[in-house]
Protein backbone atom coordinates (compact mmCIF):
# COMPACT_ATOMS: atom_id res chain seq x y z
CA UNK A 1 0.00 0.00 0.00
CA UNK A 2 1.66 3.67 -1.01
CA UNK A 3 1.75 6.02 1.60
CA UNK A 4 -1.79 7.90 2.47
CA UNK A 5 -1.90 10.79 4.65
CA UNK A 6 -4.04 9.54 7.26
CA UNK A 7 -0.82 7.19 8.73
CA UNK A 8 0.26 10.67 9.90
CA UNK A 9 -2.11 11.16 12.73
CA UNK A 10 -3.93 9.29 15.72
CA UNK A 11 -6.33 9.74 18.20
CA UNK A 12 -4.43 10.88 21.17
CA UNK A 13 -7.19 11.69 23.77
CA UNK A 14 -10.93 11.67 24.12
CA UNK A 15 -13.65 13.23 26.48
CA UNK A 16 -17.52 13.59 26.80
CA UNK A 17 -19.25 15.89 28.30
CA UNK A 18 -22.49 14.75 30.44
CA UNK A 19 -25.24 13.04 28.49
CA UNK A 20 -28.80 13.23 29.02
CA UNK A 21 -32.22 14.65 28.12
CA UNK A 22 -33.26 18.15 29.04
CA UNK A 23 -29.98 18.54 30.86
CA UNK A 24 -30.87 22.83 30.26
CA UNK A 25 -27.22 22.77 30.74
CA UNK A 26 -25.39 25.74 28.71
CA UNK A 27 -24.18 24.19 25.03
CA UNK A 28 -20.54 26.04 25.95
CA UNK A 29 -20.56 24.61 29.20
CA UNK A 30 -21.06 21.06 27.71
CA UNK A 31 -18.40 21.77 25.12
CA UNK A 32 -15.68 22.50 27.32
CA UNK A 33 -16.18 19.44 29.59
CA UNK A 34 -15.67 17.65 26.71
CA UNK A 35 -13.08 19.20 25.37
CA UNK A 36 -11.07 20.18 28.74
CA UNK A 37 -11.78 16.12 29.32
CA UNK A 38 -10.11 14.93 25.65
CA UNK A 39 -6.88 17.30 26.11
CA UNK A 40 -6.53 16.29 29.69
CA UNK A 41 -6.98 12.29 28.40
CA UNK A 42 -4.46 13.06 26.07
CA UNK A 43 -1.78 14.00 28.29
CA UNK A 44 -1.73 17.38 26.99
CA UNK A 45 -2.32 21.13 27.83
CA UNK A 46 -4.41 23.83 26.63
CA UNK A 47 -1.56 24.96 25.07
CA UNK A 48 -0.48 22.03 22.97
CA UNK A 49 -3.46 22.74 21.02
CA UNK A 50 -2.64 24.93 17.60
CA UNK A 51 -5.59 22.92 15.98
CA UNK A 52 -9.45 22.83 16.26
CA UNK A 53 -12.14 21.57 13.76
CA UNK A 54 -15.98 20.64 14.36
CA UNK A 55 -19.33 20.11 12.49
CA UNK A 56 -21.36 21.84 11.66
CA UNK A 57 -20.02 24.83 13.44
CA UNK A 58 -21.56 27.89 15.70
CA UNK A 59 -25.47 27.68 15.77
CA UNK A 60 -25.94 26.21 12.77
CA UNK A 61 -29.05 24.46 11.91
CA UNK A 62 -32.40 24.37 14.22
CA UNK A 63 -32.28 25.11 17.86
CA UNK A 64 -30.41 22.28 19.42
CA UNK A 65 -28.56 21.24 16.75
CA UNK A 66 -25.06 22.80 17.16
CA UNK A 67 -23.62 24.27 19.87
CA UNK A 68 -20.98 27.00 20.23
CA UNK A 69 -18.72 27.58 17.02
CA UNK A 70 -14.65 27.31 16.88
CA UNK A 71 -14.44 31.38 18.02
CA UNK A 72 -16.40 31.05 21.57
CA UNK A 73 -14.31 27.79 22.01
CA UNK A 74 -10.88 29.64 20.84
CA UNK A 75 -12.11 32.38 23.16
CA UNK A 76 -12.75 30.35 25.85
CA UNK A 77 -9.35 28.40 26.15
CA UNK A 78 -7.60 31.16 24.49
CA UNK A 79 -6.03 28.67 22.44
CA UNK A 80 -3.53 30.01 20.28
CA UNK A 81 -4.15 28.15 16.70
CA UNK A 82 -2.00 27.56 13.31
CA UNK A 83 -4.99 26.16 11.65
CA UNK A 84 -8.90 25.35 12.14
CA UNK A 85 -12.03 24.55 10.26
CA UNK A 86 -15.78 24.24 10.71
CA UNK A 87 -18.92 23.52 9.04
CA UNK A 88 -21.46 21.30 7.68
CA UNK A 89 -20.54 21.17 4.37
CA UNK A 90 -18.44 18.09 5.29
CA UNK A 91 -18.41 14.61 4.65
CA UNK A 92 -20.53 14.19 6.90
CA UNK A 93 -20.25 14.94 11.07
CA UNK A 94 -16.97 12.92 10.98
CA UNK A 95 -15.88 15.06 8.47
CA UNK A 96 -14.27 17.27 10.62
CA UNK A 97 -12.42 14.62 12.08
CA UNK A 98 -11.24 13.87 8.66
CA UNK A 99 -10.36 17.56 7.84
CA UNK A 100 -8.31 17.57 11.40
CA UNK A 101 -6.33 14.24 10.18
CA UNK A 102 -5.62 16.11 7.19
CA UNK A 103 -4.43 18.93 8.93
CA UNK A 104 -1.46 17.42 11.07
CA UNK A 105 -0.71 14.96 8.22
CA UNK A 106 0.49 18.24 6.53
CA UNK A 107 2.25 19.41 9.24
CA UNK A 108 -0.44 22.63 9.71
CA UNK A 109 -0.85 21.83 13.32
CA UNK A 110 0.30 19.36 16.00
CA UNK A 111 -2.45 18.44 18.37
CA UNK A 112 -6.14 19.38 16.89
CA UNK A 113 -9.24 19.63 19.21
CA UNK A 114 -12.37 17.97 17.32
CA UNK A 115 -16.04 18.80 18.87
CA UNK A 116 -19.93 18.02 18.27
CA UNK A 117 -22.48 19.61 20.39
CA UNK A 118 -26.11 19.03 20.54
CA UNK A 119 -28.33 20.57 22.70
CA UNK A 120 -31.79 18.83 21.26
CA UNK A 121 -33.42 17.77 23.80
CA UNK A 122 -33.38 20.86 25.84
CA UNK A 123 -34.24 22.86 22.99
CA UNK A 124 -36.90 20.73 21.98
CA UNK A 125 -38.60 20.63 25.28
CA UNK A 126 -42.46 22.04 25.13
CA UNK A 127 -41.77 22.74 21.19
CA UNK A 128 -41.80 19.10 20.18
CA UNK A 129 -39.00 17.87 17.88
CA UNK A 130 -38.26 20.22 14.80
CA UNK A 131 -37.58 18.92 11.33
CA UNK A 132 -34.41 18.79 9.94
CA UNK A 133 -34.25 22.47 8.80
CA UNK A 134 -37.65 23.43 9.60
CA UNK A 135 -37.13 27.07 10.44
CA UNK A 136 -39.50 27.62 13.77
CA UNK A 137 -41.74 24.78 13.23
CA UNK A 138 -41.77 25.24 9.57
CA UNK A 139 -45.95 25.79 7.66
CA UNK A 140 -46.04 26.26 4.27
CA UNK A 141 -48.31 29.12 3.88
CA UNK A 142 -47.28 32.29 2.48
CA UNK A 143 -44.53 34.23 3.94
CA UNK A 144 -42.32 30.61 4.47
CA UNK A 145 -40.12 29.57 1.75
CA UNK A 146 -37.88 26.45 1.73
CA UNK A 147 -34.71 26.26 0.61
CA UNK A 148 -32.22 23.56 -0.38
CA UNK A 149 -33.57 20.39 0.31
CA UNK A 150 -36.59 21.00 1.85
CA UNK A 151 -37.84 23.32 -1.31
CA UNK A 152 -38.57 19.95 -2.89
CA UNK A 153 -39.67 17.92 0.11
CA UNK A 154 -41.51 20.02 2.67
CA UNK A 155 -44.48 20.89 0.88
CA UNK A 156 -44.84 17.19 0.60
CA UNK A 157 -44.91 16.98 4.64
CA UNK A 158 -41.41 14.99 4.49
CA UNK A 159 -40.03 17.44 6.75
CA UNK A 160 -37.62 14.86 8.67
CA UNK A 161 -34.89 12.65 7.90
CA UNK A 162 -37.33 10.29 9.17
CA UNK A 163 -39.13 9.78 5.96
CA UNK A 164 -36.06 10.51 3.95
CA UNK A 165 -34.26 7.21 5.26
CA UNK A 166 -38.22 5.27 5.33
CA UNK A 167 -38.14 5.68 1.80
CA UNK A 168 -34.80 4.18 1.34
CA UNK A 169 -35.50 1.03 4.10
CA UNK A 170 -38.72 0.74 1.84
CA UNK A 171 -36.93 -0.22 -1.41
CA UNK A 172 -34.58 -2.03 0.57
CA UNK A 173 -37.42 -4.25 1.52
CA UNK A 174 -38.47 -4.17 -1.66
CA UNK A 175 -35.29 -5.36 -3.37
CA UNK A 176 -34.16 -7.44 -1.33
CA UNK A 177 -36.61 -8.97 1.27
CA UNK A 178 -35.39 -7.28 3.97
CA UNK A 179 -37.75 -7.29 6.69
CA UNK A 180 -38.97 -5.18 10.27
CA UNK A 181 -37.60 -8.16 12.19
CA UNK A 182 -34.04 -7.26 10.72
CA UNK A 183 -34.37 -3.91 10.98
CA UNK A 184 -35.10 -4.54 14.65
CA UNK A 185 -32.11 -6.56 15.49
CA UNK A 186 -29.98 -2.90 15.37
CA UNK A 187 -32.25 -1.81 18.04
CA UNK A 188 -32.27 -4.41 20.03
CA UNK A 189 -28.97 -4.86 19.81
CA UNK A 190 -28.15 -1.57 20.58
CA UNK A 191 -30.35 -1.66 23.54
CA UNK A 192 -28.64 -5.08 25.10
CA UNK A 193 -25.08 -3.20 24.78
CA UNK A 194 -27.27 0.12 26.29
CA UNK A 195 -27.83 -2.08 29.24
CA UNK A 196 -23.98 -2.38 30.29
CA UNK A 197 -23.39 1.47 29.61
CA UNK A 198 -23.70 3.97 32.98
CA UNK A 199 -24.32 6.69 30.52
CA UNK A 200 -26.39 5.40 28.17
CA UNK A 201 -30.46 6.81 27.77
CA UNK A 202 -32.69 3.92 27.48
CA UNK A 203 -31.09 1.43 29.28
CA UNK A 204 -33.94 -0.75 30.34
CA UNK A 205 -34.44 -4.11 28.28
CA UNK A 206 -36.32 -4.29 24.80
CA UNK A 207 -38.00 -6.96 23.43
CA UNK A 208 -39.04 -8.11 19.95
CA UNK A 209 -42.67 -7.54 21.21
CA UNK A 210 -42.03 -3.95 22.24
CA UNK A 211 -40.85 -3.37 19.22
CA UNK A 212 -43.64 -4.46 17.68
CA UNK A 213 -45.89 -2.93 19.92
CA UNK A 214 -44.23 0.56 19.39
CA UNK A 215 -45.97 3.18 17.40
CA UNK A 216 -44.67 3.75 13.68
CA UNK A 217 -43.53 6.66 12.73
CA UNK A 218 -42.69 6.77 9.16
CA UNK A 219 -43.41 2.81 7.46
CA UNK A 220 -41.28 1.09 7.74
CA UNK A 221 -39.58 2.33 10.86
CA UNK A 222 -41.52 2.78 14.61
CA UNK A 223 -40.40 4.65 17.40
CA UNK A 224 -37.45 2.50 17.91
CA UNK A 225 -35.89 2.77 14.87
CA UNK A 226 -35.20 6.31 15.41
CA UNK A 227 -32.62 7.92 17.75
CA UNK A 228 -33.07 10.02 20.78
CA UNK A 229 -32.25 13.39 21.42
CA UNK A 230 -30.25 14.27 23.46
CA UNK A 231 -27.75 17.03 25.27
CA UNK A 232 -24.50 16.23 24.93
CA UNK A 233 -20.66 17.32 23.85
CA UNK A 234 -17.87 14.88 22.45
CA UNK A 235 -14.51 15.86 21.92
CA UNK A 236 -11.38 13.94 20.77
CA UNK A 237 -7.66 15.07 20.14
CA UNK A 238 -6.52 14.86 16.37
CA UNK A 239 -2.17 14.37 17.10
CA UNK A 240 0.98 14.06 14.53
CA UNK A 241 1.42 9.98 15.02
CA UNK A 242 5.23 11.52 15.93
CA UNK A 243 3.60 13.50 18.45
CA UNK A 244 1.48 11.19 19.94
CA UNK A 245 4.07 8.56 20.82
CA UNK A 246 5.03 9.67 24.53
CA UNK A 247 1.76 10.96 25.50
CA UNK A 248 -0.67 9.57 28.29
CA UNK A 249 -2.15 6.95 25.77
CA UNK A 250 -1.08 4.77 23.24
CA UNK A 251 -2.37 6.37 19.65
CA UNK A 252 -4.98 5.03 18.17
CA UNK A 253 -3.23 5.60 14.14
CA UNK A 254 -5.63 6.77 12.03
CA UNK A 255 -5.23 3.61 9.25
CA UNK A 256 -7.55 4.76 6.51
CA UNK A 257 -10.41 7.33 5.81
CA UNK A 258 -13.45 7.38 2.95
CA UNK A 259 -14.98 10.62 2.42
CA UNK A 260 -15.90 9.86 -1.01
CA UNK A 261 -19.05 11.41 -3.02
CA UNK A 262 -19.45 10.34 -6.13
CA UNK A 263 -23.28 9.98 -6.51
CA UNK A 264 -25.86 13.05 -6.51
CA UNK A 265 -25.74 14.78 -2.65
CA UNK A 266 -29.35 14.56 -2.31
CA UNK A 267 -31.66 12.92 -0.35
CA UNK A 268 -33.79 11.79 -3.41
CA UNK A 269 -31.84 11.78 -6.05
CA UNK A 270 -28.59 9.45 -5.60
CA UNK A 271 -28.75 6.56 -8.18
CA UNK A 272 -29.44 4.24 -6.20
CA UNK A 273 -31.92 3.96 -3.68
CA UNK A 274 -31.09 1.14 -1.29
CA UNK A 275 -27.74 2.91 -0.52
CA UNK A 276 -26.54 5.88 -0.09
CA UNK A 277 -22.91 8.40 0.12
CA UNK A 278 -21.69 5.55 2.46
CA UNK A 279 -21.69 3.46 -0.26
CA UNK A 280 -18.71 5.68 -1.59
CA UNK A 281 -17.17 6.52 1.45
CA UNK A 282 -16.53 3.08 2.50
CA UNK A 283 -15.56 1.50 -0.95
CA UNK A 284 -13.09 4.50 -0.57
CA UNK A 285 -11.88 3.32 3.33
CA UNK A 286 -10.94 -0.36 1.67
CA UNK A 287 -8.70 1.38 -1.39
CA UNK A 288 -6.49 3.20 1.03
CA UNK A 289 -5.28 -0.08 3.26
CA UNK A 290 -4.33 -3.70 2.48
CA UNK A 291 -6.83 -4.87 6.10
CA UNK A 292 -9.91 -6.14 4.57
CA UNK A 293 -13.44 -6.28 6.61
CA UNK A 294 -12.65 -9.36 8.17
CA UNK A 295 -9.93 -7.40 9.87
CA UNK A 296 -12.36 -5.13 12.03
CA UNK A 297 -12.67 -6.45 15.66
CA UNK A 298 -15.50 -3.58 16.04
CA UNK A 299 -17.75 -2.02 14.06
CA UNK A 300 -19.53 1.36 15.53
CA UNK A 301 -21.85 2.43 12.68
CA UNK A 302 -23.85 5.37 12.64
CA UNK A 303 -27.72 5.03 13.69
CA UNK A 304 -29.69 8.09 13.77
CA UNK A 305 -32.40 5.09 11.89
CA UNK A 306 -31.52 1.50 12.47
CA UNK A 307 -31.59 1.35 8.65
CA UNK A 308 -28.60 3.30 8.60
CA UNK A 309 -26.33 1.13 10.44
CA UNK A 310 -27.67 -1.61 7.82
CA UNK A 311 -26.75 0.52 4.80
CA UNK A 312 -23.43 1.22 6.74
CA UNK A 313 -22.80 -2.67 7.60
CA UNK A 314 -23.42 -3.26 3.07
CA UNK A 315 -21.46 0.16 2.55
CA UNK A 316 -18.15 -1.56 4.65
CA UNK A 317 -18.47 -4.43 2.87
CA UNK A 318 -19.00 -6.39 6.30
CA UNK A 319 -21.81 -8.52 4.05
CA UNK A 320 -22.81 -8.61 0.71
CA UNK A 321 -25.06 -5.63 -1.08
CA UNK A 322 -28.18 -6.34 -0.23
CA UNK A 323 -27.43 -8.75 2.49
CA UNK A 324 -27.61 -6.74 5.65
CA UNK A 325 -31.04 -8.06 6.74
CA UNK A 326 -29.43 -11.47 7.12
CA UNK A 327 -26.33 -10.50 8.37
CA UNK A 328 -27.73 -9.01 11.28
CA UNK A 329 -30.85 -11.51 11.80
CA UNK A 330 -30.88 -13.45 15.38
CA UNK A 331 -28.58 -10.29 16.63
CA UNK A 332 -26.17 -12.96 17.70
CA UNK A 333 -23.23 -11.46 14.89
CA UNK A 334 -23.60 -8.34 15.95
CA UNK A 335 -23.64 -8.73 19.94
CA UNK A 336 -21.28 -8.46 22.18
CA UNK A 337 -19.91 -11.43 21.66
CA UNK A 338 -20.44 -12.03 18.12
CA UNK A 339 -18.14 -11.92 15.32
CA UNK A 340 -18.28 -7.90 14.45
CA UNK A 341 -20.01 -6.25 18.23
CA UNK A 342 -21.77 -3.55 16.43
CA UNK A 343 -22.76 -0.26 18.13
CA UNK A 344 -21.04 -1.82 21.46
CA UNK A 345 -22.56 1.98 23.50
CA UNK A 346 -26.12 1.20 22.61
CA UNK A 347 -25.64 3.63 19.22
CA UNK A 348 -27.70 6.71 18.77
CA UNK A 349 -30.78 4.45 19.22
CA UNK A 350 -30.17 3.63 22.77
CA UNK A 351 -27.04 6.01 24.24
CA UNK A 352 -28.24 9.07 22.46
CA UNK A 353 -28.06 11.29 19.37
CA UNK A 354 -24.50 12.37 19.47
CA UNK A 355 -24.74 13.11 15.97
CA UNK A 356 -21.27 10.69 14.73
CA UNK A 357 -18.88 11.49 17.06
CA UNK A 358 -20.22 9.25 19.61
CA UNK A 359 -19.19 6.22 17.52
CA UNK A 360 -16.00 7.61 17.15
CA UNK A 361 -15.78 7.67 21.30
CA UNK A 362 -16.83 4.47 21.69
CA UNK A 363 -14.72 2.98 18.90
CA UNK A 364 -11.58 4.62 21.02
CA UNK A 365 -12.79 3.38 24.28
CA UNK A 366 -12.83 -0.14 23.27
CA UNK A 367 -9.33 0.08 21.78
CA UNK A 368 -7.91 1.24 24.70
CA UNK A 369 -10.39 -1.55 26.47
CA UNK A 370 -12.15 1.10 29.01
CA UNK A 371 -15.38 -0.65 27.88
CA UNK A 372 -16.04 -2.14 31.36
CA UNK A 373 -18.97 -4.19 31.29
CA UNK A 374 -19.49 -3.82 27.79
CA UNK A 375 -16.05 -3.97 26.72
CA UNK A 376 -15.00 -6.15 23.66
CA UNK A 377 -13.06 -9.50 24.85
CA UNK A 378 -10.32 -10.26 23.03
CA UNK A 379 -8.16 -7.57 22.90
CA UNK A 380 -9.81 -5.34 19.85
CA UNK A 381 -7.08 -3.56 17.96
CA UNK A 382 -9.02 -2.66 14.65
CA UNK A 383 -12.02 -0.52 15.36
CA UNK A 384 -14.33 1.33 12.45
CA UNK A 385 -16.27 4.22 12.97
CA UNK A 386 -18.53 5.53 10.61
CA UNK A 387 -21.25 8.73 10.34
CA UNK A 388 -23.90 10.20 8.41
CA UNK A 389 -27.00 8.92 6.17
CA UNK A 390 -27.96 10.60 2.90
CA UNK A 391 -25.99 12.52 1.08
CA UNK A 392 -23.67 12.56 4.19
CA UNK A 393 -20.95 10.23 4.94
CA UNK A 394 -17.63 9.78 6.58
CA UNK A 395 -15.43 6.73 8.06
CA UNK A 396 -12.17 6.08 9.73
CA UNK A 397 -10.27 3.05 10.33
CA UNK A 398 -8.11 3.16 13.88
CA UNK A 399 -5.69 0.45 14.77
CA UNK A 400 -4.11 -0.05 18.39
CA UNK A 401 -0.34 -1.27 17.18
CA UNK B 1 -39.43 30.59 -5.20
CA UNK B 2 -37.11 32.44 -7.97
CA UNK B 3 -36.86 33.12 -11.67
CA UNK B 4 -35.09 29.02 -11.59
CA UNK B 5 -38.05 27.47 -10.12
CA UNK B 6 -41.34 28.95 -10.51
CA UNK B 7 -41.60 26.90 -13.85
CA UNK B 8 -41.81 23.97 -11.12
CA UNK B 9 -44.25 25.27 -8.78
CA UNK B 10 -46.83 27.53 -11.28
CA UNK B 11 -46.99 25.04 -14.20
CA UNK B 12 -49.95 23.28 -12.57
CA UNK B 13 -52.09 26.59 -13.13
CA UNK B 14 -52.48 25.12 -16.81
CA UNK B 15 -52.90 21.58 -15.11
CA UNK B 16 -49.02 20.80 -16.27
CA UNK B 17 -45.88 19.86 -14.73
CA UNK B 18 -42.70 21.60 -16.08
CA UNK B 19 -38.70 20.59 -15.84
CA UNK B 20 -35.75 21.94 -16.91
CA UNK B 21 -34.62 20.32 -20.03
CA UNK B 22 -31.34 20.57 -21.82
CA UNK B 23 -32.11 22.27 -26.01
CA UNK B 24 -28.71 20.56 -26.84
CA UNK B 25 -28.66 16.98 -25.69
CA UNK B 26 -32.37 17.16 -24.40
CA UNK B 27 -31.00 15.67 -21.32
CA UNK B 28 -34.22 16.34 -18.22
CA UNK B 29 -32.42 18.21 -15.24
CA UNK B 30 -34.31 17.99 -11.88
CA UNK B 31 -33.66 20.08 -9.35
CA UNK B 32 -33.41 23.36 -11.79
CA UNK B 33 -29.60 23.81 -12.43
CA UNK B 34 -28.39 26.53 -14.99
CA UNK B 35 -26.61 24.15 -17.04
CA UNK B 36 -26.42 20.72 -18.40
CA UNK B 37 -24.72 17.71 -16.28
CA UNK B 38 -24.46 15.65 -19.36
CA UNK B 39 -23.32 18.02 -22.22
CA UNK B 40 -22.55 21.31 -20.39
CA UNK B 41 -24.83 23.27 -22.39
CA UNK B 42 -26.01 26.33 -20.85
CA UNK B 43 -29.23 26.78 -23.10
CA UNK B 44 -31.94 25.12 -20.64
CA UNK B 45 -35.38 25.85 -20.77
CA UNK B 46 -38.74 24.46 -18.89
CA UNK B 47 -40.62 21.51 -20.90
CA UNK B 48 -44.05 19.92 -20.16
CA UNK B 49 -43.63 15.79 -18.84
CA UNK B 50 -46.15 13.68 -19.50
CA UNK B 51 -47.17 13.48 -15.74
CA UNK B 52 -46.98 10.07 -15.92
CA UNK B 53 -44.50 8.07 -13.28
CA UNK B 54 -44.05 4.85 -11.39
CA UNK B 55 -43.39 4.53 -7.12
CA UNK B 56 -39.41 4.13 -7.00
CA UNK B 57 -40.27 3.78 -3.33
CA UNK B 58 -43.07 4.90 -0.63
CA UNK B 59 -43.35 5.65 3.76
CA UNK B 60 -46.76 5.67 5.47
CA UNK B 61 -45.89 9.27 7.25
CA UNK B 62 -47.70 8.62 10.87
CA UNK B 63 -45.91 11.36 12.97
CA UNK B 64 -46.69 15.55 12.90
CA UNK B 65 -44.51 17.23 11.51
CA UNK B 66 -45.47 20.22 10.31
CA UNK B 67 -49.32 22.27 11.00
CA UNK B 68 -51.90 20.92 8.17
CA UNK B 69 -50.27 18.12 7.57
CA UNK B 70 -52.36 15.81 9.30
CA UNK B 71 -51.25 11.96 9.31
CA UNK B 72 -50.95 9.54 8.11
CA UNK B 73 -50.12 10.16 4.36
CA UNK B 74 -48.20 8.79 1.97
CA UNK B 75 -44.83 10.30 1.29
CA UNK B 76 -43.13 8.86 -2.17
CA UNK B 77 -40.57 8.99 -4.48
CA UNK B 78 -41.56 8.96 -8.30
CA UNK B 79 -39.39 8.49 -11.55
CA UNK B 80 -40.93 10.20 -14.32
CA UNK B 81 -41.59 8.32 -17.14
CA UNK B 82 -39.46 10.14 -20.08
CA UNK B 83 -35.73 9.44 -18.54
CA UNK B 84 -34.24 7.02 -15.68
CA UNK B 85 -33.55 8.52 -12.84
CA UNK B 86 -35.65 11.17 -12.98
CA UNK B 87 -37.10 11.58 -9.62
CA UNK B 88 -39.36 13.85 -7.34
CA UNK B 89 -40.63 13.52 -3.87
CA UNK B 90 -44.35 13.79 -3.58
CA UNK B 91 -47.23 13.07 -2.06
CA UNK B 92 -49.31 9.89 -3.48
CA UNK B 93 -53.31 10.96 -3.07
CA UNK B 94 -56.51 9.46 -4.49
CA UNK B 95 -54.33 6.26 -2.79
CA UNK B 96 -55.57 4.05 0.58
CA UNK B 97 -52.74 3.90 2.34
CA UNK B 98 -52.45 0.24 1.94
CA UNK B 99 -52.61 0.73 -1.36
CA UNK B 100 -49.71 2.10 -2.57
CA UNK B 101 -46.83 -0.65 -4.39
CA UNK B 102 -43.44 0.24 -5.48
CA UNK B 103 -43.88 0.21 -9.52
CA UNK B 104 -47.23 1.27 -9.40
CA UNK B 105 -47.74 3.26 -12.06
CA UNK B 106 -49.08 7.08 -11.27
CA UNK B 107 -49.92 10.19 -12.63
CA UNK B 108 -49.28 14.07 -11.73
CA UNK B 109 -52.38 16.15 -10.10
CA UNK B 110 -51.94 19.53 -8.64
CA UNK B 111 -52.87 21.20 -5.40
CA UNK B 112 -53.26 24.92 -5.36
CA UNK B 113 -52.24 26.45 -2.46
CA UNK B 114 -51.92 30.20 -1.68
CA UNK B 115 -49.49 31.13 -4.88
CA UNK B 116 -48.13 27.93 -5.85
CA UNK B 117 -49.62 24.37 -7.18
CA UNK B 118 -48.09 21.42 -5.83
CA UNK B 119 -47.68 18.76 -7.96
CA UNK B 120 -49.17 15.33 -6.34
CA UNK B 121 -49.31 11.89 -7.98
CA UNK B 122 -52.28 9.66 -8.10
CA UNK B 123 -52.34 5.66 -9.02
CA UNK B 124 -53.11 5.75 -12.85
CA UNK B 125 -56.50 4.14 -13.15
CA UNK B 126 -58.39 3.16 -16.37
CA UNK B 127 -62.07 4.51 -17.40
CA UNK B 128 -63.51 1.88 -15.75
CA UNK B 129 -62.07 3.07 -12.46
CA UNK B 130 -59.52 0.15 -12.77
CA UNK B 131 -55.64 0.48 -12.04
CA UNK B 132 -54.32 1.46 -14.96
CA UNK B 133 -52.26 -0.94 -17.89
CA UNK B 134 -48.14 -1.47 -16.83
CA UNK B 135 -46.01 1.51 -17.37
CA UNK B 136 -43.78 -1.32 -19.38
CA UNK B 137 -46.18 -0.59 -22.09
CA UNK B 138 -45.78 3.19 -21.83
CA UNK B 139 -43.19 4.94 -24.16
CA UNK B 140 -40.57 6.21 -22.36
CA UNK B 141 -39.79 9.68 -24.81
CA UNK B 142 -43.27 10.61 -24.64
CA UNK B 143 -42.82 14.35 -24.95
CA UNK B 144 -46.76 14.60 -23.19
CA UNK B 145 -49.62 17.03 -23.50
Amino acid sequence: MTDVFERRAAISGIGQSRVGRRLGRDAMDLTLDACLEAIADAGLDRRDIDGVATYPGGWFGPRGFSGPGIPELQDALRLKLSWYAGGPEQPGQLGSVIEAIAAVACGLANHVLCFRTVWESTAQCGGGRAGMGTPGGGGGGKGFRASGIMEWTLPYGAASAAVWVALFAQRHMHEYGTTREQLAQVALNARRNAGLNPKAIYREPLTLDDYFAARMISTPFCLYDCDVPVDGSTAVVVSRTDRARDLRRPPLRVEAVGSALRGRPSWDQFDDLTTMAMRDAGAMLWQRTDLRPADVDVAELYDGFSFLAMAWLEALGFCGKGESGPFVAGGTRIALAGELPLNTHGGQLSAGRLHGYGFLHEACVQLWGDGGERQVRGDPRVAVAAAGGGPLGGCLLLVRD
Amino acid sequence: MTERNAHFWKGGEQGELRLLRCKACRHWIHPPAPICPECLARDVAPETVSGRARVATFTVNHQPWIPGFDPPYLVAIVELVEQPGLRLTTNLVNCALDEARIDMPVRVTFEERDDVWIPLFEPERSEGGKRARGLDEVEPDSEGA
